[in-house]
């Protein structure tokens, strides 16, 4: 995508400077669609049903966004080094089970053990992930679609018939989504700020910067000297790492686990990070647009749920959604580029 | 079980005992040969462990469990032969499973069934391939949309709702046997050895074959060759739509149930059986009877799992697993030559001729 441009660039030529505006303005633009879209879409469904904007229904949706938005941030990651993960969901599931039943297991575990017992899980499998598809040249979406359904198996012969119900996990782990400051969930101040941290570290560090360059040319990356497998190895760990810690809020949050938990939520965290402007490509987009997103998504959920519409539409209208927004990615993109080349030609350069 | 273990072992041992197998017994290099001794191998561990594998009675339950499977993979060949993948078939499925459950509760006559489910299945695999060939949009994403569209189209038709009450003239068809085949090939079966065969020919023996491999190995030069691109993985993509929303009618005709859910998750599958087949992910490479043999070492290796009792739930573990030996298989050689760079006592050794598997495919 013509948007990445590395910062550590030789003196830039007029044309190309403004070349390179350009872009960035279409790509904000890009971004403050979805905010536009979003505020159009609550105004609207408010207008209709006054009860969605109640402080209650808000926080609903906010601590309902919460987990969708941490796995887009790690999603994020991956898609912008042109790899996608869709072992999210899986990672989700089994990191749940087994940091939930830690509760019922060593009784008056401190909970930030769970928590990293979550992100531990996480991590492997995160690690088992980029590894294979670094070191072993797979294409990530064959080895993730293994990997989806290996851990989904795995959890499911550990997990069997058996469920870690609410009862056995204590109060002050279930409380976590339920906490508030000043009628804002804890969860999701906390989540802002660690996707406010990510988007700092994509945006201004030089590893970060070196992603999206592996994702707008794999090889041109390679070539220039970015130690590409290890970048891709560290995305990997980092969506499987925050999988797991998901994992952990899942548990908190739905307070019954069993072995279902999380499954095909890849499908919606990757069109959350799709619709927020990520590109599936690789080399742009960013981790708040997937955030908002996320955001967008179970806004509409939690519309539909207002207004009265089955559930059932959610799927589908998500599946539209994502075509929608890619479709649109690449229109713009393809105008992006035309308008580019006629400015080169016009400067002559 | 694992079809790279002939082509992984390959650096490890000397050169002269390998070299001297490979001149006497070079079908055993190719991909598809070592997947057929693997079969075979599974066949005789199946046949020692237990009497039962090789009955007509066994035969048919294989067919029954996987003749689904098996059909939808014969279309996910071609495409990704052609450089794209479709990873909406399970939906695809699914939306059929659930439309032919939701027109026959509203009394619809099965042919007028049969004929909607032909048109969607077609308009399906339309959407997939006009957004991937006329947009140039990636077909992993377009068929993730399209997998998440079509499983939310099927869930709007019928909700939680089951449709079951389906006539047992249609049932019977998907658990019956063929007349005139010993009670051991399923219709599923038959279908699939028919598809194999007409799909096996277009693909090896006419110009819209060798057209198929030269988009997949590089499309501009195919399209500099004069091939038609865009609309052949068009039609590609519409006979998949057509093909998997048929074989969803048979998935329904042998559960006798029609319901939201049905082909979730099959796509893995599918894919495996490609991949294990010898197809390469990247397109250009690949065979029909490849795909057959991986038909038959899927199968097997899930009928044996059957017998020892492993959780049929977690099966996910396995057709997983297959798909990443599959993967790594094809990337021995090119393993082999990173490790010689790597270990200098490798470095003598002289490379080996060209793989196998680049004979496969080939280029035209």
């Amino acid at each position: 995508m013509t948007a990445t441009l590395l910062r550590r660039e030789p003196p830039e030529t007029p044309a190309e400077t403004s070349s390179r505006r350009l872009a960035e303005r279409v790509f904000r633009i890009r971004e403050s669609g979805i905010v536009v879209v979003l505020a159009l879409f609550v105004a609207v469904t408010a207008g209709v049903q006054h009860r969605f904007v109640s402080d209650s229904n808000i926080q609903f949706v906010l601590v309902n966004t919460t987990i969708y938005a941490l796995l887009a941030f790690g999603e994020t990651m991956v898609v912008i080094s042109r790899n996608v993960d869709l072992s999210v969901g899986s990672v989700l599931g089994m990191s749940a089970y087994l940091s939930a039943s830690l509760f019922g297991e060593h009784r008056g575990i401190p909970i930030p053990v769970v928590f990293l017992v979550g992100l531990g899980i996480g991590l492997g499998w995160g690690l088992v992930n980029g590894l294979v598809v670094a070191a072993g040249r797979v294409p990530s979406l064959v080895v993730t679609l293994a990997s989806l359904y290996i851990i989904r198996g795995v959890n499911i012969l550990i997990v069997g018939g058996g469920m870690v119900t609410a009862n056995t996990l204590p109060g002050s782990f279930t409380g976590i989504p339920k906490d508030t400051v000043v009628g804002i969930p804890d969860l999701a101040i906390a989540v802002a700020v660690v996707i406010a941290a990510g988007a700092y570290y994509l945006r201004s560090y030089r590893s970060g910067r070196e992603l999206y360059a592996i994702g707008s040319n794999p090889e041109a990356a390679r070539l220039a000297g970015i130690p590409t497998g290890k970048r891709v190895l560290f995305a990997f760990a980092v969506s499987g790492a925050i999988a797991g810690v998901a994992g952990v809020l899942w548990a908190a949050q739905y307070g019954t686990v069993d072995s279902t938990a999380g499954t095909s939520y890849e499908l919606t965290v990757i069109t959350a990070v799709v619709v927020g402007g990520v590109a599936i490509f690789g080399g742009s987009g960013s981790v708040v647009g997937a955030a908002l997103g996320a955001l967008l998504l179970s806004t509409i959920n939690s519309a539909l749920y207002v207004l009265g519409i089955s559930d059932f539409w959610d799927q589908a209208i998500f599946g539209f959604l994502l075509l929608l927004a890619i479709t649109i990615d690449r229109i713009i993109s393809v105008r992006l580029t035309a308008a580019l080349r006629l400015r080169s030609t016009h400067r002559g350069t | 079980m694992a079809p790279d273990v002939d082509l992984a072992a390959r650096p490890g041992r000397g050169p002269s005992g390998l070299e001297a197998v490979r001149a006497r017994a070079p079908w055993a290099f190719r991909w598809e040969g070592g997947l057929a001794l693997i079969v075979v191998i599974i066949g005789i561990i199946g046949t020692v462990a237990s009497p039962d594998f090789l009955t007509s009675n066994n035969l048919f339950n294989l067919g029954l469990s996987n003749g689904e499977i098996a059909i939808m993979a014969l279309p996910m060949t071609l495409i990704i032969i052609s450089g794209e993948i479709d990873l909406s078939v399970s939906s695809t499925l699914g939306m059929a499973s659930c439309l032919l459950g939701f027109l026959w509760a509203r009394g619809w006559p099965m042919i007028a069934i049969f004929v909607v489910i032909a048109i969607v299945g077609l308009a399906a695999g339309a959407l997939n391939g006009l957004l991937v060939t006329r947009l140039g949009l990636p077909s992993l994403a377009v068929t993730i949309g399209t997998l998440t569209l079509y499983a939310g189209i099927a869930l709007i038709l019928l909700g939680p709702n089951t449709v079951s009450n389906f006539p047992s003239a249609y049932t019977n068809l998907g658990v019956n046997a063929v007349p005139f085949t010993g009670n051991a090939i399923t219709y599923s079966t038959a279908i699939f050895v028919v598809l194999a065969l007409i799909i096996g020919v277009v693909l090896h023996a006419t110009p819209v074959g060798r057209a198929i491999f030269a988009m997949g190995a590089s499309p501009e030069a195919a399209l500099f060759a004069g091939i038609r691109v865009k609309r052949i993985k068009t039609i590609l993509f519409m006979v998949s739509g057509l093909v998997c929303s048929f074989a969803g009618v048979l998935y329904t005709f042998r559960l006798s149930t029609a319901v939201s859910n049905n082909g979730v998750g099959l796509e893995l599958d599918v894919v495996a059986i490609v991949l294990v087949g010898g197809i390469s992910i990247f397109g250009g490479q690949g065979s029909i009877p490849g795909v057959v043999l991986g038909v038959l070492a899927f199968a097997g290796i899930q009928n044996a799992l059957l017998l020892t009792n492993f959780n049929q739930e977690a099966s996910g573990v396995v057709a997983g697993g297959l798909l990443l030996l599959s993967v790594f298989g094809r990337n021995a050689a090119s393993y082999a030559s990173r490790l010689r760079a790597w270990v200098p006592a490798l470095r003598r050794q002289t490379e080996g001729p060209a793989d196998g598997q680049a004979a496969a495919g080939g280029q035209p």
